[in-house]
């Protein structure tokens, strides 16, 4: 009987230590074909980052690229403008941003590394539609009281001239704020972060 | 009688079969390149050399540039400064801008993407090939290795020009006919002869780096997972053992 | 820990109440595993209808992870495996898989059947089984030459080529027939399309539904053994066979060394030679499908060289493709031409192992002969073979009612 249980005891340890090779062995096999799902390097290449010179772009002019099959928008902001900002602060669903996909070097009401470049993503965050830019001041169709912002035909949702959304709209969050950086004074490059920033 | 048939399936399988090996490497004047992949030196001057004076007309269409930075331990910087010429991008693939249809009207034939010649054709092919050209009696370029190929001796200001010595040789049934016996370097080039054996090496090599740039990985890996496999073996004998003290 | 254990014990014990009372789980764990009585003498020769069930779900998750890079058009074919091989993460470690695989599975198929030879385990009554297996042989030489057509590589195309316009020998039908297959009038983009189609699920479909019907018929009489005796006739006072051993854990466990081993093997092979020397991934297949350059010599994948060397060997076009279909064709036929009293070569005089060893050199030299450029020595030599290979049937058909056989033991040896 006793030599039974030593029996019983060694084929279990040696049941747990194959299950656990085993088993070990069967995880890090795994990674490589789950890896395999990642973006391929031909996929990267394809979503690199985006130069875009704006020595030409003037106050309150809106360019446009492609950058990860996303539509990016490079706004040139005036002063007024940017001092405007605060002026809507009380319509706005989140003024401070705190829901907002945006980087963390992008604070406050301005949203942005230089306050003059606005650069945003143009898909509205309700169903992904591109909103018209319509940076004058003045009554609109759509608003009495239009301080310059994005308005999205679509479902009528309301940005202001940072991206942040109104209240009272079908659009939840404001529009994102995708990585982004200075080559120098007349390159934003889109996709990549300032050096050293989160 | 097991024994017997054992012997016999020997015997057979030891009978000469000389023209069985259909070998890419083997051929008309192939050298031995000794071509080593893992010198990491040796591919990144044969990156230079290729980029300097290959890519113009063959195309590396399956290779990026970022690849080759990272698998040849190069920084984007030296890439971008010393091996792109056109506005290509770190992440784009070393193709070129001559449209085939120019190149075929040009040459007669399109030059070949060579991505793949390492795998293809092996790096001793390419060895000897950049080694076989000559000057032949049509004071034209010819190649050893590739007869009537129609690229010229795009190295030859390295090399030098080599000029072919021939000998009478009889084939079979009597037929006579010359064949090459050996090169004389009638111009000599920029590079003594053993340093341009070395630069065809170096470009041999990275060929063959480029015909599968996972190679070197794989290797390593493979040793790693043999091993696990190993050990992986080992316990499940000793199970399997421990069980099957049971039967009998 | 020993309340929390049983606690979860007991969990688990009343869900397997639950899923038995709706599925048959544990009554055919018990049938299959435990209750399958096996030959307690199974040797090396045993081991790879395991393992070849283990390439084919090795081969099955490759092949769709493949899938989901490659492009099956002629335009993009060969461009999208450099894609794996260079750009997917891993690209390289799966497609390996798959080439690695598919010699693999052919090794050992052929060793499996070899098997078959050695210990009669395709006489009855387990004619249907060994006819299931050929049927498996055939579906996956088809499944084979089908992949081979996917990278668009030279030898894909010109492969290709070859073997579809055997079926132009065919009389009358034969130019129609291959347009038919090629689905053009050339091997071209529909003909790629059509085989990747096939490639990846009709003829897999297939193969998985032969193989649980292989694995059926096995089941219905037992295993056969080295020895070539039944293990039934012999039962203990248990009712179960005295040579017998119940699979699990004894031959789960053998099995579970088995794939150990294999994966070894695999992986070298894997990791440090996939080409094997131009055997797996020829050298020509590096060059894309170029229909105005044939490759200096066209030949198939080394596991089909043996009867591409049959076809080679008779001059006629038709004839080559009649004689080459017979050499597979008469396999099947193996458990009637098969006529011994006696199963195993063990208790089989020596004429058997004889024409075995014949027909085993016979195979293998032609083997490496279809793999040469067929100069006309190579071509007298292919003949004598092919006529070794057809001649251990005939042979075996007369001489095996009335040869020699030495007694059988009652229980099973080692």
């Amino acid at each position: 009987m006793s030599s039974d249980d030593v029996n019983k005891g060694r084929r279990r340890f040696l049941v747990a230590t194959t299950s656990v090779v085993g088993g070990v062995g069967i995880g890090i096999a795994a990674i490589p074909f789950i890896k395999s799902w990642m973006p391929s390097a031909k996929a990267q290449a394809g979503g690199a980052p985006v130069e875009v010179n704006i020595s030409k772009l003037k106050e309150g002019q809106l360019l446009k690229v492609q950058w990860r099959g996303q539509t990016i928008g490079v706004l040139r902001r005036s002063p007024e403008m940017v001092s405007n900002l605060a002026r809507v602060d009380d319509q706005l669903a989140d003024p401070e941003s705190v829901n907002a996909i945006q980087p963390k070097y992008v604070e406050g009401e301005q949203r942005a590394l230089n306050p003059e470049i606005l650069v945003v993503n143009m898909h509205c965050t309700h169903l992904g539609c591109v909103p018209q830019m319509i940076p004058q001041v003045g009554p609109q169709p759509f608003d009495a009281n239009w301080n310059g912002g994005f308005y999205c035909p679509c479902h009528k949702s309301k940005f202001d001239l940072s991206g942040r959304v109104f209240r009272g709209v079908p659009a939840p969050t404001n529009l994102t704020i995708p990585p982004y950086s200075f080559l120098d004074d007349r390159t934003v490059m889109i996709g990549v972060s300032p050096q050293g920033a989160a | 009688m097991k024994k017997l048939a054992i012997y016999l399936f020997i015997a057979t399988m030891l009978l000469p079969v000389a023209s069985l090996t259909v070998s890419a490497s083997g051929g008309a004047g192939i050298e031995h390149s000794g071509a080593n992949i893992n010198d990491r030196g040796s591919l990144q001057r044969g990156a230079k050399w290729y980029v300097n004076y290959c890519l113009g007309c063959h195309s590396l269409a399956y290779m990026r540039y970022n690849r080759l930075a990272e698998d040849l331990g190069l920084t984007e910087d030296m890439v971008m400064q010393n091996l792109v010429d056109s506005d290509a991008k770190f992440g784009d693939t070393m193709d070129i801008s001559m449209h085939p249809e120019q190149s075929k009207a040009w040459f007669g034939k399109a030059p070949p993407d060579l991505s793949l010649i390492g795998r293809s054709r092996g790096a001793d092919w390419v060895f000897s090939y950049l080694r076989g050209f000559y000057q032949d009696e049509s004071g034209g370029w010819n190649n050893t290795v590739l007869e009537n190929a129609s690229m010229p001796h795009v190295l030859w200001q390295l090399q030098g020009i080599q000029k072919p010595v021939y000998r009478q040789e009889t084939g079979e049934g009597g037929f006579v006919h010359e064949v090459i016996d050996h090169f004389v370097l009638a111009t000599p080039g920029t590079q003594t002869p053993q340093e341009y054996e070395e630069t065809a090496r170096d470009i041999a090599a990275f060929l063959d780096y480029a015909g599968e740039p996972a190679k070197l990985k794989r290797k390593s890996i493979g040793v790693w997972v043999i091993l696990f496999l190993a050990l992986f073996t080992f316990i499940a004998y000793l199970l399997k053992a421990e069980y099957w003290r049971d039967v009998h | 820990m020993a309340k929390f254990t049983s606690s979860v014990s007991k969990g688990a014990g009343s869900f397997m109440n639950w899923l038995d009372d709706r599925l048959p789980v544990t009554s055919f764990w018990n049938a299959v595993m435990i209750g399958y009585q096996a030959p307690k003498n199974f040797n090396f020769w045993y081991y790879m209808g395991s393992l070849a069930l283990l390439v084919l779900v090795i081969q099955i998750f490759s092949g769709i992870l493949l899938a989901m890079h490659y492009k099956p058009s002629a335009a993009e074919a060969f461009a999208s495996v450099e894609y794996i091989m260079r750009d997917v993460e891993w690209g390289w470690l799966i497609r390996y898989m798959h080439t690695t695989g598919a010699s693999f599975f052919f090794v050992l198929i052929y060793l499996h059947m070899f098997r078959s030879l050695l210990y009669g385990s395709h006489k009855a009554p387990r004619e249907l089984l060994w006819v299931f297996g050929m049927l498996i042989y055939v579906v996956l030489m088809a499944e084979a030459f089908l992949g081979y057509i996917l990278p668009w590589g030279q030898m894909s195309y010109w492969g290709a080529q070859v073997i579809i316009n055997l079926f132009g020998a065919i009389p009358t039908i034969g130019e129609p027939l291959t347009q038919w297959i090629r689905g053009d009038f050339f091997i071209s983009d529909a003909t790629l399309n059509r085989f990747f189609a096939l490639h990846v699920i009709a003829v897999p479909l297939a193969l998985m539904g032969l193989v649980l019907l292989h694995l059926v018929a096995l089941r219905e009489n037992g295993s056969n053994n080295p020895d070539g005796i039944d293990i039934k006739k012999n039962k203990g006072p248990d009712g179960t066979p005295v040579d017998g051993i119940p699979f699990h854990p004894y031959y789960t466990v053998k099995d579970i060394f088995g794939v150990g081993f294999f994966l070894v093997l695999f992986s070298f092979v894997l990791f440090l030679w996939p080409e094997a020397g131009g055997l797996f991934l020829e050298h020509d297949n590096f060059v894309p499908a170029n229909p105005l350059v044939t490759p200096e010599h066209i030949k198939p994948v080394w596991y089909f060289t043996p009867f591409y060397a049959i076809l080679k060997a008779v001059p006629d076009k038709l004839l080559g493709v009649i004689t080459m279909g017979a050499s597979v064709a008469i396999l099947f036929f193996l458990p009637w031409i098969d006529r011994s009293p006696v199963r195993s070569i063990r208790y089989k005089g020596t004429w058997y192992k004889v024409l075995l060893a014949m027909f085993t050199i016979a195979f293998v030299r032609l083997g490496l002969l279809g793999m040469a450029e067929g100069t006309p020595a190579q071509t007298w030599e292919m003949r004598v073979w092919t006529l070794v290979y057809f001649m251990f049937f005939v042979l075996l058909f007369f001489m095996s009612p009335g040869g020699k056989t030495k007694p059988e033991p009652d229980r099973v040896t080692h």
